[in-house]
């Protein structure tokens, strides 16, 4: 069937079979940073957003997005830079391949949450896993990047 | 020192963290065929017959393999150097199969759904055989897993394949058993660790096409690019000359990839249609037909006098290599030589070990490789010794922990040339309040809090085999170009050979510019395992910058018309008293009319290979209503002599350990009755999550390794072995019953506690 959505502030307008996952419509468009890390919405790497709410693109039909709003990685590349530069200094990068789905979530929890608690922060990201780098340098990362884009989290656990 | 020994950025970061397509199938082109596999049923059985008239049939369908259509040559996935120690003992397909998962049929077709479609159409008749399941009853079982006549062994492992029996071996230093009689107290028990999952976040993928010479051209996230093109033209039976590997970003790989695990189906499928093709491995996959931990039961019996002089270790295991033998004779002795070490004063040994088949997932390499079981096995035993000689566990340790400059008995009599583990115990005691908080606290009626401990080592690539060349190139501009064959997984092994190499050639990190991996341009490369590339392709970087000044000297000193005797380097200038070039002037001159195109090589191996050394300290919380554990702190204490990139050691350190509390408290691979893995995906095969770890501290307790490039041994292994032995010992501080098998579950903490009542 046809569909009509918006990914990235760009319209497409794409026939699609029904039972199309969204994850593998956006990567056959193009936006190749949605990662599959499972199969049963386990691992939070294909995170994306849907009118500004964080999905499971391998969870969800590609044609559910119609009339839609998506964002990728590629649509917000000044904020990925931005947030990304604090992972990087702190090594917490790694291998990469979960980076666009924890950072899609990341600043998706940006916008929802003011002043996040070390335990919230930790509540809210539970769905991204890494395998790498042992989480410790993705909260270090992410509290330096709240507290210098907007004072920020609180340190201390509720 | 500028460069090394600093936290500097990774050099794919920004690519990385923006999203970029740079993994295989980010980049694989959309015309590939899409290749997969049927897969067996059943855990053994024969293969009757084949049908596949109506699958064929699918529009879009390209082709179809069966055992019939591929060649016949026995060969080992395991990546490993030339010749193998792991048994050649696989085929593309073979006529048995001997686990659910076995490839049967590989399918390929333009499209996921036609493939899917002819999947479902394949009828494959079996003979159903009974199956081995339990490792305990491998050994002169009356079934035999491997009876096939071209089975092949590169060298004398202690196989008997009829008795199911993939290697044994045994090695003695002294009279153990005499020692043990003698012995005030004897620990003797034995521990069972389990298979695990390496869970890298990209699963196994490839894709394949030939280019205009004919030549299969495999790009795979891969931690060996140059024993990929060996296996796969041996499986495939053509010449190396027509397989070139390269390796893109990887995913992750903790030795998972150190085995030919997808590779070959695509490439079969390119050189029987000579279209492009490619083989992503869905998560199921990757945990159902892959390579998984060996599981292992290792008896250890220990003795010690009264003043807690330990006297006598010994340890058997007993590893579980499953259907094939990928990496089963080399994991286990680990087990052994990698934990006994620690105690190198005790005057006698034994190491004994049987490596068996079964009809289960073969085994293979995952981070820490037979020494993170070995050391649940002999460090829970040490603490259980402790307890027996009424003795802080912390203290029995430091009095039989082996020193700078001892000969290690157990570890092929290499001389220990660098040591800091007991400045490593000494500050996790502190760190952990140990003097304050041993054995436990009682926080409310079912809460209790403790602490526990373990050390552990592992090597620093493995000595005399592991093999690293890297060819350092004088570009234009005065810029360099670092060519290396070492397979970056995402560790930020690219990043810390430029920083050596900057160091060496005094310049900063943007002059250097790394390429790795392509078998064709890359210089050889053992690969990424074993713990080896800061410590064996460091030092051939060293080697190769240090020959490039030489070279750049002695062409300076022609033009400058002066001995090059008096000619200095100081990364911006070649210059003696009276004359001096600027390198980019030099580099300029070099690559016009006759000049000499600056390139120097260097391969680099060690005889010796030098543990690194960690001490882990653990405080839990246990519920002793439900057996629940909490971890509070983790605190890993780490030398692994000069840090070249403290930034990312500390990620190895931090990432080890959480790999390794999963490895304590959930992760198993199990089967059910009849075979089939119980946990293939995310749902079933629980990683720690962030809630899950509580909080991970990390110190360095560096020693200087002389034979290290700028005094640096290993870090990615030594760090996942010490979370297991540390949590159980946590565990019994609080409540009084040792787990010996893994993992450490509520069921097991609360029925060892209403058992002990």
């Amino acid at each position: 069937m046809q569909i009509k959505c918006t990914i990235n502030n760009r319209i497409f307008v794409e026939d699609i079979q029904v039972d199309m996952l969204l994850i593998d419509f956006l990567r056959h468009l193009g936006f190749l940073s949605v990662k599959r890390g499972c199969d049963t919405a386990n691992c939070g790497l294909c995170t994306v957003w849907i009118d500004n709410k964080t999905v499971l693109s391998c969870s969800i039909l590609a044609v559910s997005v119609n009339e839609k709003h998506v964002t990728t990685l590629e649509g917000i590349q000044d904020e990925a830079i931005e947030f990304g530069k604090f992972i990087a200094s702190e090594g917490a990068e790694q291998c990469g391949y979960c980076s666009p789905g924890f950072i899609m979530n990341v600043l998706a929890m940006k916008r929802e949450l003011v002043n996040p608690t070390e335990d919230s922060i930790k509540h809210y990201l539970s769905g991204n896993l890494c395998r790498c780098t042992g989480y410790m340098g993705q909260l270090r990362a992410i509290k330096k990047f709240l507290n210098a884009t907007r004072g920020g989290c609180l340190s201390e656990s509720s | 020192m500028k460069v090394v020994n600093k936290g500097i950025d990774k050099l794919d970061a920004m690519s990385l963290v923006t999203g970029k397509p740079v993994y295989t199938d980010d980049i694989a082109p959309e015309n590939c065929l899409i290749v997969k596999v049927l897969r067996s049923p059943h855990a053994y059985a024969k293969i009757l017959s084949i049908i596949i008239d109506k699958a064929l049939k699918v529009p879009g369908i390209e082709c179809i393999l069966t055992y019939q259509d591929v060649p016949q040559k026995r060969f080992t996935m395991a990546g490993q150097s030339y010749p193998e120690p792991s048994p050649y003992d696989r085929l593309i397909l073979d006529e048995y199969v001997r686990y659910v998962g076995d490839p049967v049929v590989i399918v390929a077709g333009v499209n996921v759904k036609a493939v899917n479609k002819a999947l479902k159409l394949i009828k494959v008749n079996y003979e159903v055989l009974k199956p081995i399941l339990n490792m305990e009853e491998a050994i002169d079982n009356s079934i035999v897993i491997h009876s096939e006549d071209d089975y092949h062994l590169n060298f004398d492992i202690g196989n008997d394949v009829k008795r199911n029996l993939c290697a044994s071996g045994s090695f003695k230093s002294g009279n153990v058993d005499e020692e043990l009689k003698s012995c005030h107290v004897v620990v003797d028990e034995q521990y069972h660790t389990k298979a695990n999952n390496q869970a890298m976040m990209e699963t196994f993928s490839t894709y394949t096409y030939l280019d205009y010479n004919g030549r299969v051209n495999i790009i795979t996230s891969t931690q060996i690019p140059f024993h990929v093109r060996r296996i796969v033209a041996k499986a495939l039976d053509i010449p190396k000359t027509k397989v070139r590997v390269i390796k893109p970003r990887i995913g992750g790989g903790f030795g998972a990839k150190q085995t030919v695990v997808s590779e070959i189906f695509p490439a079969i499928v390119t050189m029987k249609t000579g279209k492009p093709a490619k083989m992503i491995f869905n998560r199921f996959e990757t945990f159902c037909a892959s390579t998984s931990r060996h599981e292992m039961k290792i008896r250890i019996k220990l003795g010690a006098d009264k003043e807690g002089n330990i006297k006598a270790i010994s340890i058997y295991t007993l590893s579980n290599t499953g259907a094939y033998g990928e990496h089963g004779p080399t994991t286990v002795g680990l087990s052994g030589h990698k934990t006994m070490t620690l105690y190198n004063k005790a005057s006698s040994f034994k190491f004994d070990y049987d490596v068996v088949y079964t009809n289960t997932m073969s085994a293979g390499a995952f981070r820490g490789y037979g020494a993170t079981q070995g050391a649940f096995a002999l460090e829970s035993a040490i603490n259980e010794l402790a307890v027996k000689l009424n003795m802080d566990p912390i203290e029995l340790r430091q009095k039989n922990l082996l020193e700078e400059g001892d000969i290690m008995t157990t570890y092929y009599g290499e001389t220990l040339t660098s040591c800091n583990l007991d400045n490593c115990i000494n500050k996790g005691k502190e760190l952990v309040g140990w003097n304050e908080k041993y054995p436990y606290r009682r926080i409310s009626d079912s809460k209790v809090r403790s602490v526990g401990v373990a050390i552990t080592m592992q090597g620093s690539g493995i000595s005399g085999i592991d093999m690293a060349s890297v060819q350092i190139r004088l570009n234009d501009d005065g810029y360099y170009t670092l060519l290396i064959g070492a397979t970056d997984m995402g560790t930020g092994c690219d990043t810390i050979l430029a920083q050596m190499a900057a160091e060496c050639l005094e310049c900063n990190m943007d002059q250097i510019v790394v390429n790795g991996v392509d078998t064709d341009q890359s210089p050889y490369d053992s690969g990424s395992y074993a713990s080896s590339t800061t410590y064996i392709t460091g030092m051939s970087v060293v080697k190769a910058c240090n020959k490039l000044i030489e070279q750049m000297i002695v062409e300076a000193s022609k033009i400058l018309i002066v001995q090059k005797e008096t000619l200095e380097f100081d990364g911006q200038k070649i210059y003696n008293s009276e004359k001096s070039i600027t390198l980019d002037k030099l580099a300029q001159k070099l690559v016009v009319g006759d000049g000499n195109y600056l390139m120097a090589n260097a391969s680099h191996s060690s005889l010796s290979s030098p543990p690194p050394f960690m001490a882990g300290f653990v405080e839990i919380e246990l519920d002793t209503q439900t057996g629940k554990i909490d971890i509070i702190d983790f605190f890993g204490i780490v030398d692994c002599g000069t840090t070249i990139n403290p930034k990312l050691a500390k990620i190895q350190v931090e990432g080890g350990i959480v790999q390794g509390i999963g490895m304590a408290l959930y992760e198993e691979v199990s089967y059910s009755t009849t075979g089939k893995m119980m946990n293939n995906s995310f749902m079933q095969y629980k990683i720690p999550s962030r809630l899950d770890i509580g909080n991970i501290h990390v110190n360095f307790e560096s020693s200087y390794e002389p034979t290290g490039p700028f005094g640096a041994k290993s870090i990615g292994e030594v760090v996942i072995n010490t979370p297991c032995p540390a949590i159980a010992h946590a565990v019994y501080n609080a409540v009084g019953v040792n787990i010996r098998s893994l993992p450490i579950t509520s069921e097991k903490i609360l029925l060892s506690i209403i058992n002990s009542r």
